[in-house]
């Protein structure tokens, strides 16, 4: 089973002002597999999530030290592009964010920003991806309305879909299912098992049984300090660490 | 992609020209106003009243005006608190939140803020040809405390609307009633910014020329009566202007430089309390 | 013995308690009350207005009132249109010249700006909403009256006096920055980050994010605050009628002087009482001032409501 490695997070160091959020983080993530970040709230899971899209940036007063090699390139090299590094990952966030346009233009507008105008590649796109979340045929005679109209579990679906119509090799999904109702959330995760055929997915969740659910591999946050990681039997079953040992048992949370 | 980042460095140079452009406005008026006006201000103009003939040249000053603009503004500005005080207390302490009435009173509030002070003085006006009056210091006064009574109430409003819920639920629960918790506590604890709030209803009052046309007149001698006629600032400055002689034209200039300083000051005082209200708040 | 001084105590307590109660009742109603009048206020202006103006409404009919172009009080003549039309000049002249500038800054100092620009900025686009209109015209007289006439007009090959539609057009849009302005800083502040994110993670540049998903949500907020603002310079009075002209005219070109509304009724408060009917049609003029500002005001500040609902 080959295991190539797709980004690679070498010493990492993130500073919000004063307060050091992310410890000398280093491990490499492997391709095409799901790991999952878990941790108590606030241990610095979505600083490591949006330092991967350079996110992080507009953050005022951020501070960042470290390389995160991703295809071999270094994201954090000050000659580097930030729009090409973020096409080159999907984000999923938390809370289900449609763009105040069409479910069509939703979809459509990662393509449209990077150039493509030609209506029926946009047409072709905007079905597959739909179709790819799961949400094409609910929504198939209805693209032009507002993405607002739809149910939110729909909406997180479509933000999926938007994700991944700029054909990204990375998907980051930051607690993708918090928000959203039991059923709504299976569906999502199914997705996710299938994805995980064409794309490195890395999520972050602080729900225990999902990350067990989903992960191949695992790595464990604790206050901005990366505690222990592995293949997920490894950690799940056989945490090295007491803390991991700690958390899975559900003591600090 | 590079088109992309020429259209944006095209726009960026755009908006930060906008900006210049925008500030330097202020700037612009008020060198021109100090360059103007600088060279004839002397001290008779801030404590003389105007001589006979003074629109046509000779001596004087233009204090009937300084010392009417506070007189107005000022009486304006107490009548307002009477009435803002009250209100903007009711709107907090009496009232539920989300109440109705809340939500009504301050929209026309708002929307009452927008009216143009020549309505505020054409009203005044009617009410005074009503009552009788004419055009005088009370006229103005009442015509003024109008036009500032959004501003007043709105101002206060928003100060005392950050005192916390838990204060006022600690004043109730040692039994005191709405009253004595809206006069104790919550003035007490906004006080410095209802002080801020009359202080911006003042400077409205001072330099609004529209309400007070019709309704204050002008006159030469310093206010004594609230029944007399009274000189503005703005009015002043407005007449002096209008005379076809340039050494009178001079004055006016000078004249708007005084006013000019009077606003400044008074917006500098309000953002050096601002800034004292926000470090005292109990959180 | 005792027992009596105790009920006797007691008494006053409870007494004492009563006034106490009575006070917060009294004190309620005397601010409910005044709250009342306060929220009435703007009914109370537009009736006592009306009232006022009956008798030329009596007398004349709306239409020839709102579009008749001549006006001469004295032969008993009320046509509003050429003010109307003034007006309507100064202020389109004023917005338009507002808008661009206005909107490229606003995103600027929410969008672009760092911190400590943005923080200093603000209070001094405050100061510039804090000049009263005399000095807005005073040095509306000082500086843009001479510029008009000793180099735009001659630009364009014609003669000015200098006191016309772009004097007063220039003046207003000053005038009106500061409201334009800080209302869209709040819109835009109001706009939720999510969707921001949404777009840069997708890899748009910051400026395709701001057209694109930023100004899409913000629209009506800030179209809210260019009504607002162009409100504000319908109504303005002291700038305008010292630099645009007064000349009851309907002015054909922005060089040419025009007569705005409040201009108008602030001219002729010393004839009005003079010359019959004067007065009450100076009034409805004020009349129609307020309605249409109300109208603006009532419609923008609906708008900018629901913008803030929309964002808890």
């Amino acid at each position: 089973m080959q295991s190539n490695t797709h980004i690679s997070v070498q010493n990492l160091n993130v500073y919000y002002g004063k307060q050091h959020a992310l410890k000398n983080i280093t491990f490499d993530i492997p391709d095409k597999k799901i790991i999952v970040i878990i941790g108590p709230s606030g241990c610095g899971k979505t600083t490591l999530l949006k330092s991967f899209n350079r996110l992080i940036d507009s953050v005022d007063g951020v501070k960042v030290s470290g390389k995160v090699l991703v295809d071999g390139e270094n994201i954090f090299d000050p000659k580097a592009e930030v729009t090409h590094i973020r096409k080159k990952m999907g984000l999923l966030s938390q809370n289900p964010s449609p763009l105040p346009m069409s479910i069509y233009d939703n979809v459509a507008y990662g393509p449209r920003i990077h150039g493509l105008k030609n209506k029926k590649e946009l047409n072709s796109i905007v079905e597959h991806y739909l179709k790819e979340s799961g949400l094409w045929e609910e929504v198939k005679d209805r693209l032009h309305t507002p993405a607002s109209k739809i149910s939110v579990g729909q909406q997180q679906r479509l933000c999926l879909a938007r994700g991944l119509a700029v054909e990204p090799g990375i998907i980051l999904a930051d607690e993708p299912t918090s928000a959203l109702d039991p059923k709504s959330s299976r569906r999502i995760e199914e997705s996710f098992l299938k994805l995980k055929e064409k794309y490195t997915i890395i999520i972050v969740t602080h729900i225990l049984r999902q990350a067990k659910r989903l992960a191949d591999h695992v790595a464990f946050l604790y206050l901005g300090d990366l505690i222990e990681h592995g293949p997920a039997v490894d950690v799940f079953e056989n945490p090295q660490e007491e803390m991991t040992k700690e958390y899975i048992k559900g003591v600090i949370s | 992609m590079d088109k992309r980042k020429i259209e944006e460095n095209i726009f960026k140079a755009l908006m930060i020209a906008s900006t210049c452009l925008i500030l330097s406005c202020l700037v612009l008026i008020l060198a021109a106003i100090v360059v103007k006006g600088l060279p004839s201000l002397d001290l008779a103009m801030i404590t003389q009243t105007p001589k006979g003939g003074y629109y046509l040249g000779k001596e004087g000053g233009i204090l009937n005006a300084i010392l009417g603009s506070l007189y107005l503004a000022g009486g304006a500005t107490i009548l307002a608190i009477f009435i803002s005080l009250p209100v903007a207390l009711y709107l907090n302490v009496y009232v539920k939140k989300g109440s109705r009435l809340a939500s009504f009173t301050r929209f026309a509030l708002d929307v009452l803020w927008g009216v143009p002070s020549i309505v505020y003085g054409a009203f005044g006006f009617t009410i005074m040809l009503y009552f009788g009056l004419r055009a005088s210091l009370l006229g103005g006064i009442i015509a003024v405390s109008l036009l500032i009574l959004p501003i007043m109430i709105r101002a206060m409003d928003e100060v005392i609307k950050m005192i916390p819920e838990k204060l006022l639920e600690a004043s109730y629960s040692l039994g005191a009633t709405r009253l004595e918790t809206a006069m104790k506590v919550v003035v007490r604890q906004a006080l410095p910014g209802i002080l801020t709030a009359i202080l911006i209803a003042f400077g409205r009052g001072v330099g609004d020329a529209a309400s007070v046309i019709f309704t204050a007149g002008f006159s030469d001698s310093i206010p004594y009566s609230l029944l007399r006629p009274a000189a503005t600032l703005p009015l002043a400055i407005f007449f002096q202007l209008g005379t076809p002689f340039p050494e009178v034209q001079d004055r006016a200039y000078a004249s708007a430089l005084i006013l000019t300083i009077m606003i400044l000051a008074i917006s500098i005082t309000i953002r050096i309390l601002t800034r004292r209200f926000t470090r005292h708040i109990v959180k | 013995m005792f027992s009596w001084a105790y009920i006797i105590v007691k008494k006053i307590d409870e007494i004492m308690q009563n006034i106490r109660l009575l006070k917060d009742k009294i004190a309620g109603r005397f601010m409910f009350f005044l709250t009342i009048f306060s929220g009435l206020l703007v009914f109370l202006i537009a009736i006592g207005l009306y009232i006022r103006s009956r008798p030329i409404l009596a007398i004349k009919p709306l239409s020839e009132l709102l579009f008749s172009t001549s006006w001469h009080p004295l032969r008993g003549e009320f046509g509003f249109f050429p003010f109307i039309m003034g007006s309507i000049w100064v202020t389109v002249l004023a917005v338009v010249i507002a808008i661009p500038l206005c909107l490229l800054a606003a995103i600027y100092l929410s969008e672009y700006a760092p911190k400590y620009i943005r923080e200093s900025a603000k209070p001094l686009i405050d100061l510039l909403a804090g000049i009263p209109s005399v000095v807005y015209g005073v040095w509306g007289v000082l500086v843009i009256v001479p510029l008009i006439k000793d180099h735009i007009a001659p630009f364009f090959g014609t003669f000015s006096t200098g006191y016309c539609v772009l004097a007063g057009g220039i003046v207003l849009a000053i005038m009106i920055f500061p409201i334009i302005i800080h209302v869209s800083l709040e819109v835009l502040r109001s706009v939720p980050y999510g969707i921001t994110e949404a777009s840069l993670a997708l890899g748009a540049t910051k400026w395709q994010t701001i057209k694109y998903v930023v100004m899409r949500k913000a629209m009506p907020g800030v179209i809210a605050a260019i009504v607002l603002g162009l409100s504000r310079a319908f109504g303005e009075t002291m700038a305008v009628l010292m630099v645009a002209g007064n000349v009851a005219k309907v002015p054909s070109s922005a060089l040419e002087p025009a007569y705005p509304l409040p201009a108008l009724i602030a001219n002729n408060y010393g004839e009005m009482l003079s010359v019959p009917l004067y007065d009450s049609a100076i009034l409805l003029a004020c009349l129609i001032l307020l309605l249409v500002v109300l109208l603006f005001n009532i419609l923008a500040r609906v708008v900018l409501i629901k913008v803030e609902r929309s964002i808890q």
